[in-house]
């Protein structure tokens, strides 16, 4: 019997020849990435246990993302009690502001993330980077200093879902609204402690920076883990952006799966999540006429340059509609950079929107768009929980960014003109 | 193990409600009990008392990697979450915690909020004193229960990093 991409990584993570999934094992981290709201937590425990210190610097890369340029005094002061612990521990990658963005976003961007390699963070959505054949994984605080005092972490080797998805995506379908059918198929505990690993034609044609889409949600399904295995695109992305050297795994032929889902996704249409699970994807064309107050459009899951292409697309030379709040976020600073170098800042701010520096912001309801009770935001964000974005009492709908863009121009949710035009 | 349970029978109480991310400029268990499961139950830091238990549905905790819900729970009184299921990295964080997270869908199904219950890990059941009754729940792994009985992960880490 052969083994997963996952099971691959793990054992060679653990000096083994083989892993088999339900095991535990201990396995090397080689990238422990830190942001803003977990780790202050982590550096309480390591000082409170006997004055712990970061085994292997060299591994951390520290990204404040969630409430910066920081939105209170609080927040501030969490940021800088990490400049100062980064300081005292020799960690030299700490993205301040200027270079900043949101880490799942900027890590693999920055050559930090590599295919073979583990990869963790105190954050959810850390299942993105398997979108370049790592193994990455969401964990807690107590982790997180666990990892950094040792190098390594415990973990249960998961069992794997293989998701075959075939088919042509229609024009103006995308891979958020693929992982939204997704997670509306298999509910959000569908992939409960399993790593889901996605094959098929249609991945192999998506881009690196759509794959990283379908990775960054599997957390909305409950997966440890989302993963693809790597090819000549992947390559191509690491190769440009890192010279340290990696492994590549790819899933044997014979490995076992807990189930393989088959997904032909020719017909599917442009979804929108309603409140207030993910799992509540709709087809745009079936949800009647809801009017929104706000549409954001950036995070973690959708805020990078070819998102922001496909919301520009759909604004050029129109108006955001009477009434209603559109807030862009490109999620790293080169992202914007680039953004403005296209001219797709221009486009947005002439169209009404406004563009806002790189944050995490109001996707986790921190700052940047938080909304008021009883209001409605479209959003190309990953949550819909109540409160996600503020008020308990509004309501989060989640898209695309070209839904986003569109029914902001509409003033209420609507399909896109690359739909449309179909 | 003894307490009253708080029963929010609902599946999918995720990390937002549990402890909403207005509050993680702070990091403190104090001042995060404050507004423990504030956007399910504004009334619940209020009604528990040390030693509680809340018994949930299916998925609890899921969302967020956000330690601080174990911790805002914990500071709040709750001494072990009782549920259908949780969702992975609560899961995690409650085990690196010591804290307790009971597998147990019969409870789900005949607790109410106000039962006295006694949680016995060894015999892996929970009493319910009010109704007379007792509920098995799924074993606790033996490696949880490692980490719960010397007093969390970190406790273990120390041990590594002095050998």
């Amino acid at each position: 019997m052969g083994s997963t991409i996952t099971e691959k990584i793990l054992a060679a993570h653990c000096g083994r020849e083989i892993v088999r999934p339900g095991e535990l094992i201990n396995a090397e981290i080689d990238v422990i990435m830190c942001h803003d709201v977990t780790t202050t937590p982590a550096i309480d425990l390591l000082k409170a246990h006997g004055n712990l210190h970061v085994a292997y610097p060299e591994r951390v890369v520290i990204m404040p993302d969630h409430f910066v340029p920081n939105k209170d005094i609080k927040s501030a002061e969490m940021v800088a009690k990490i400049r100062r612990w980064a300081k005292e521990e020799k960690i030299e990658k700490f993205y301040e502001i200027g270079r900043h963005g949101v880490c799942h976003a900027l890590l693999p961007e920055q050559g930090h993330v590599r295919p073979g390699t583990t990869i963790i963070c105190a954050d959810s959505h850390t299942s993105t980077h398997g979108a370049l054949g790592a193994f990455a994984t969401g964990i807690g605080s107590t982790d997180l200093a666990a990892a950094l005092a040792t190098g390594e972490l415990w973990f249960k080797v998961p069992e794997t879902i293989l998701f075959k998805i075939q088919g042509t995506l229609r024009k103006g379908v995308f891979a958020k609204d693929v992982i939204l059918e997704i997670i509306r198929r298999i509910g959000v505990d569908g992939a409960l402690y399993k790593a889901m690993e996605f094959t098929g034609n249609v991945v192999d044609e998506l881009s690196v920076e759509s794959r990283m889409t379908l990775c960054n949600m599997a957390i909305e399904a409950g997966a440890k883990s989302g993963i693809i295995n790597p090819d000549e695109k992947t390559l191509d992305y690491v190769q440009v952006r890192s010279n340290e050297s990696f492994d590549v795994y790819t899933s044997d032929p014979d490995a076992e799966y807990s189930d393989v889902i088959d997904i032909d996704v020719s017909d599917l249409e442009p979804l929108v999540a309603l409140p207030h699970l993910p799992s509540n994807g709709k087809p745009v064309s079936e949800i009647g006429d809801i009017p929104i107050d706000q549409a954001w459009l950036g995070s973690c899951t959708n805020g990078r340059i070819e998102d922001l292409r496909k919301a520009a697309a759909e604004m050029k030379g129109k108006k955001v509609a009477e009434g209603v709040r559109m807030i862009v976020v490109p999620a790293t600073s080169d992202i914007w950079k680039q953004a403005n170098r296209e001219g797709l800042l221009d486009i947005f701010m002439e169209a009404g929107a406004t563009v806002s520096t790189p944050t995490c912001g109001a996707c986790l309801g921190g700052h940047m768009g938080i909304l008021a009770a009883g209001e409605r935001c479209i959003s190309s964000t990953n949550r819909n929980f109540v409160g996600r974005m503020g008020s308990p009492e509004s309501e989060v709908y989640l898209a695309s960014p070209a839904t986003v863009a569109a029914s902001a121009i509409a003033g209420k949710i609507v399909n896109s003109n690359a739909y449309k035009q179909d | 193990m003894k307490g009253k349970a708080h029963c929010y029978p609902r599946d999918h109480i995720n990390t937002d409600e549990i402890i909403p991310a207005r509050y993680l400029n702070m990091d403190q268990e104090k001042e995060l009990a404050a507004h423990a499961m504030e956007d399910i139950d504004t009334t619940f830091v209020k009604k528990v008392r040390e030693g509680d238990f809340i018994v949930a549905g299916e998925d609890f905790g899921c969302g967020s990697s956000r330690e601080h819900a174990v911790w805002a729970l914990r500071g709040a009184g709750i001494r072990a979450v009782i549920a259908g299921s949780f969702a992975r990295i609560f899961y995690r964080n409650c085990i690196n915690n010591g804290f307790l997270a009971i597998e147990c869908p019969e409870a789900i199904q005949k607790v109410h909020t106000g039962d006295r219950l006694t949680i016995d890990l060894k015999s892996g059941k929970i009493l319910n004193e009010t109704k007379q009754e007792s509920y098995t729940f799924a074993p606790v792994p033996d490696f949880a229960l490692q980490i719960l009985e010397s007093g969390g992960l970190m406790k273990t880490i120390v041990q590594k990093v002095k050998s």
